[in-house]
Parts: structure tokens; sequence; C-alpha cells
């Protein structure tokens, strides 16, 4: 530096600037870090939990139930019928026809019933991914010597079964495809109730209203609104719609579900409207936002030719726009598929073992069932929680990738 | 000021007219007669006004909110800002070119086809596009891609392009606001070219920093100046045919201006 030509007082501060900038560096790619390396903890954590060992215990050993030493797994349907009917009491086999005739159920339906009632596997304990990679000699012996009888089984608890599965009381075959349906009806009913409404307001008060104190106030309002803890939604989604407009999302006004004793409001309508209500002023913010980025200078050129405002807006500004709605939109519902506590004060079952057939149906959704089972004190739970919050993120991150695709896609230059 | 020209042949006109943002006097007793089929310039420094006079003539001033007027603009003999006047057809006959090429984000097509369409046009569409690309000197250069952006083309191109959207609606009055200042040489020669030619059909009032570009294109020039004591408003020192500002101007701040001497 001494000897260069450019050397003045100007320079003479340079060396110190460069460590100002290198210090300011060094904090940002600290703080980066941090964020990642507590997220990936948050991920090794679930995914931890959601593989490993089990040992299983049976009522009755599957090996003893081989029918002239071919075991169970090999038989043919019509020997299996008749070990289920050997096995089970009378008026359980009786059941079992009426729900669907033998005939009619095919082999594997009939194997996974002697497992379930014959065979009663039940977890006795279960260990997370990094013991059983790392302390596999330590788990057998432990097996060996705790549970003589039980067999040591790898067990995936996120797997495709455990997807399509409904909600069980037994965590071996407890599922969460009651939760998803119910997550995703919810979704729908909050998507067709909030995504107009708050478009059409966000336009309305970026393109029509004018400039006085009352719109300051509903603006100022609504993103006051955003920030509301999610909780006071669901007390008043259940005021609202669960008590006071019980007879309409209950579905009696339809003349849905009269017949039922439990009728209330508890509904996926409920659910689904308090979510949409908890995401309608995060969904006008972002519309205003992306209906303010529009140029200035596209609206003028279509006055400029004598078009009307609504002209205006519904040819030029709307359409420039969309992609910044429905990222905004997106983003928002992705929170709504997360929330807990407003789908909890308003009474969504923990128990649901029939798919939501219509918005009259009572729901569980994904963040309810991993909340149930988390506080449950059994292990297994713990692990049917992880594997539930696995998906919960997959379906996340889906949301969010389609977001950022609309975004690149229909992103345009002015 | 009197009026400078009063004859039949004025479709545009303004009385005592004064601009307001608020109550803030813009634009200061204004009184021009735009005569028809003649590209009339107005010309002056930065911030005297010149951009907010010329849309007063199309109401699109009207966008700004607490802008009002006081006086009168009348355009074939009725007065623009009449209880009874839509702005929307205001600004249907007598129609704008920004200073910054603003095509629609559509096609070619569509940029000059949208305005029509919108007015209830019913004839041939292809043919209305035609021959506004025509008018605007563009048609040779996009006749084979009509279906790409508007936004794909040049600036100068993008320019012509607002002008055939603008001639599409037939409009009686072209208002320009600096149209050629974000364009090249070349482009900016084009522009003028195409006044010269447009005037036959049109009334055109162009705002320009570039006094060459008054000179060369314009056939009567208003100077606009900031008054230079007590409110900082604009107004119209002197009109007159352009020939006549340029070489013998009868104000000395005119003359100062445009012969380069002013600050």
């Amino acid at each position: 530096m001494k000897q260069s030509p450019l050397e003045s007082k100007f320079c003479e501060n340079l060396p110190a600037r460069y460590r100002t900038g290198g210090i300011w560096r060094s904090v940002f790619i600290i703080s980066t870090l941090t964020g990642i390396f507590f997220l990936s903890i948050l991920l090794l954590k679930i995914v931890n939990d959601s593989f490993g060992y089990i040992a299983v215990e049976y009522g009755i050993a599957p090996e003893s139930l081989a029918v002239d030493g071919v075991p169970i797994w090999e038989l043919p349907k019509e020997d299996l019928v008749l070990l289920l009917q050997k096995n089970v009491t009378p008026g359980r086999f009786k059941t079992l026809v009426k729900e669907l005739p033998m005939e009619e159920r095919n082999r594997d339906d009939i194997l996974a019933i002697i497992v379930r009632e014959v065979v009663e596997p039940k977890v006795a304990q279960t260990w997370t991914l990094a013991e059983s990679i790392f302390n596999k000699q330590e788990i057998v012996a432990t097996v060996q010597e705790n549970y003589p009888d039980a067999e040591l089984d790898f067990k995936a608890w996120l797997s495709w079964d455990f997807i399509t599965s409904p909600q069980s009381s037994d965590p071996l075959y407890a599922g969460i495809r009651t939760a998803i349906l119910g997550s995703l009806w919810l979704m729908g009913v909050a998507i067709i109730f909030a995504l107009p409404i708050g478009t059409g307001a966000a336009i309305y008060l970026e393109e029509f209203a004018g400039k006085g104190w009352l719109n300051d106030l509903i603006r100022t309002n609504i993103n006051n609104l955003a920030g509301v803890p999610s909780i006071i939604y669901g007390i008043l989604g259940l005021a609202v719609f669960v008590r006071a407009m019980e007879p309409i999302t209950s579905g009696a006004a339809f003349g849905y579900g009269l017949t039922s004793a439990t009728l209330n409001g508890r509904t996926i309508l409920s659910g689904g409207l308090t979510l949409g209500l908890l995401i309608l002023p995060i969904i006008i913010i972002n519309a205003q936002e992306a209906l303010r980025a529009v140029p200035n200078s596209l609206r003028e050129a279509s006055y400029g030719v004598g078009a009307t405002k609504w002209q205006t807006v519904w040819s030029h500004v709307l359409p420039n726009a969309i992609p910044g709605i429905m990222t905004g939109s997106i983003l928002a519902f992705s929170r709504a598929f997360g929330e807990t506590a407003p789908l909890v004060v308003i009474g969504a079952s923990t128990y649901i073992v029939y798919d939501p057939t219509s918005v009259f149906s009572k729901f569980t959704a994904l963040p309810i069932q991993i909340y149930q089972w988390t506080s449950r004190p059994q292990d297994e739970f713990r692990n049917l929680a992880a594997a539930a919050i696995l998906v919960l993120l997959a379906l996340l991150l889906t949301m969010n990738a389609v977001a950022i695709i609309i975004r690149n896609r229909y992103s345009r230059r002015y | 000021m009197a009026l400078l020209q009063t004859s039949s042949s004025n479709i545009l006109e303004s009385k005592n007219l004064n601009i307001y943002y608020g109550n803030f006097r813009a634009v200061r007793d204004v009184n021009l007669s735009i005569e028809r089929n003649k590209v009339t310039a107005i010309i002056g420094p930065s911030g005297c006004g010149k951009s907010t006079l010329l849309r007063a003539f199309n109401r699109m001033n009207e966008l700004v909110p607490d802008t009002h007027i006081e006086g009168n603009v009348i355009f074939e003999g009725q007065d623009l800002y009449d209880k009874s006047i839509d702005p929307v057809e205001v600004r249907y006959r007598i129609g704008m070119v920004f200073q910054k090429p603003n095509p629609f984000p559509k096609s070619i097509y569509e940029n000059v086809a949208w305005a029509a369409r919108i007015h209830g046009y019913k004839g041939n569409m292809d043919a209305l596009v035609e021959f506004s690309l025509r008018q605007a000197a563009l048609w040779d250069e996009v006749k084979d891609k009509l279906k790409q952006s508007g936004l794909s083309l040049s600036g100068g191109q993008q320019q012509r392009l607002c002008i055939a959207r603008t001639i599409a609606v037939r409009p009686e009055v072209i208002l320009m606001d600096e149209p050629a200042s974000a364009l090249d040489p070349i482009a900016t020669l084009k522009i003028e070219e195409l006044m010269q030619e447009l005037k036959k059909n049109y009334t055109i009032v162009i705002v320009t920093h570039n006094m060459q570009q008054a000179a060369r294109a314009s056939d009567y020039t208003a100077m606009m100046m900031l008054s230079k004591e007590g409110e900082r408003s604009g107004t119209v020192i002197e009109y007159d045919e352009t020939n006549t500002i340029f070489t013998r101007p009868k104000n000395k701040q005119t003359e100062d201006y445009v012969t380069g001497r002013f600050g």
C-alpha cells in the first residue's frame, strides 16, 4: 500500500474499511449457520424418532399357527379363513362376516385380521434410529434379557401404510389418512372462503377506496388483525360458527345428519371458515402489496386510451398482480395448514376413523393428530407423531414449492 | 393574458386555467388556444408545470389525489370540466402518449386492439390493428410478430406502439408528454417524422425539454416559466408561431431560454 501510486490520505483507512466489512460478513455467516444448525437439529430429531427398532411381543407366537409346517404368511386364503374361524370367538367371526362376507375379502385382508386379532402383536419397547444404527448389539442383548419371547423388528413409522391407514388406538396400525383428508377439506373451505374475499377487499382498498381517515383506520386494523394470536380466532370461530351459526355449520339447515344424535357445529365447515378468517388479513395485506407493485404507468396507459376504472383494474392491474397474490395466498394457506390452536378451541375431534365425506363431517387435522399423539404417555405414539410431522413438513414444502413455481412462471417485467 | 388565438380552427382552449395540488397552485392563469391539425409544443424549464398543464387537457391530472382546477378547458365548444362530462369520454377523444414507453404486457396485437374493443368497436379488428400500426410507422417492423409481447420491442418501437394504441381509438387530439426523452436520436427522429405525418389527421400537443425538437417538429410553441417572486407557480409567458418564438421572441425570458443563456 505504501508504494501505491494511488496513495493518498483518502486511502489510508482502506484496510480498516475492509476489516469492518469482513467483521459484518462473519456476523451474517454466523447467523445463517445458527439458523441452519437449529433447523437441522429439529429435522434430525424428527427423523430419529420416525425410524428404529421395535421389540414386538405376540399374544400367540405366529409360528404356532402354522398349518402342516406352512407358516401363516404363505397359507392360501381358504386355510386363513379356517384359521380365523378357529381362533376367534364365534360372535366376533359373525361380526366380521356381517361387516363384509369372507368371500368378498381378499387374502391380505384376512391375514391382516388374523395378525391383529389372533397373533396380537404388542410393542414392548422402541428405539430411535440413532440407537438402532450405533447400538445394535446392546439392543439385541436388552431384548434377549427383558423380552425373551419378543421379536426384534426394524420399523419405519413413516410408511405408505401409515399415510393410507385411518386412525387407530393400536400404534402398530394407526395411520393419518383421516387427518390428511381432514386437513385438505379444511384447506378447501378456507381457500374458497378467504381467497375471493381477501382479494376483493384488497382490490377495493388499493384501487377504489379514497384517502379518508376511515380507510386509514380500516387499513391499520387489518394490519393489526394479522398479528392477533390464532387462539383468539379459535374463540371467535367457536362463538360464531360453532355456536351461533350451528344450524348452518352442522348442516341441519340443509337436511344433513338429521338423525345423528351428536349433531353439532364442530364440523369441517366451522374449522375451514375459522382458518379462512385467520388468514384473511394476511391475504388482504399480501394482495395489497401485489396490487401496489403494479406500476402506475400501466394504469395511466389504460386510462389514457379511455378505459374506465373497472376495465383498468380487471384487464391490466389484476392480471399483473395475480402472481403476487397467488404467492402470498399460498404462503398464508401453508400457515393455516399447520395451525393447531384454533382447531382445538372449536373442538376438532381427536379420534376419527372415518373419512370426511362433506363439509358437515366431523374432522381431525394433521396438527391436531400430532398434538394428540405427543400428549399420549406411550413411546410408540411419539414415534407416530414424528412420522406425522414429516408428512406435514413434506406437504408444507410442496405448497411452498408450488408458490415459488407460480411466482417464477408468471412474474412479468414491465 | 388575453386569448392569443380565437378562431373556429381552435380545437382546444384553456381559459384562465389554474391547477392546484392541494393548496399549492402549480399552474397559474393559462390562456392557450390549440389549433386544429397543428403540432403545438410546450417548452420550459423543469418543474414549471408543462406536464401538469398537458394532463389537465384530458383530465389525467384527476388521477392524482387532491388535484383541482379553476377556470375552463374548452374542447370543441364544450367545457371539459363540466359536471355532465365523463372523464372517460374525455380521455377517449383526447388520447395521451407518455414519457416512458408503457405498452401493456400483452401481445403487440392486443396492445392496439384492446382499447378499441373496450369502446365497443365492432368492425374488422385485423384491419384496424394494421391501419393503426401503419399510421404509427411500425407495421413493417412488427407485422410478422404480432403475437409477441409488446415489451419485446425496443424503446423506440415501444413508443410507436403506444402511439398506435392511441390512434386505434381515433382520438381528435393526441397529447404527448416528452415522448422522445427516453429514446436515442434515431428513434427520436422517427417520432418527429411521425408527428408530421399524424398532424394531417390529428391535433398534437407535445411537451418537450428538447428545444431543437420543438423548433423542428412544431407549428406553435408555448413558453412556460415559473414566476420569479411570490408563489412559485408556472404560467405561459409567450405563445406564438414556433418560428417567431425561436427567431424574434418578444419576451426577454423566452429569448434567454431558447438561445441557451438561461440557467
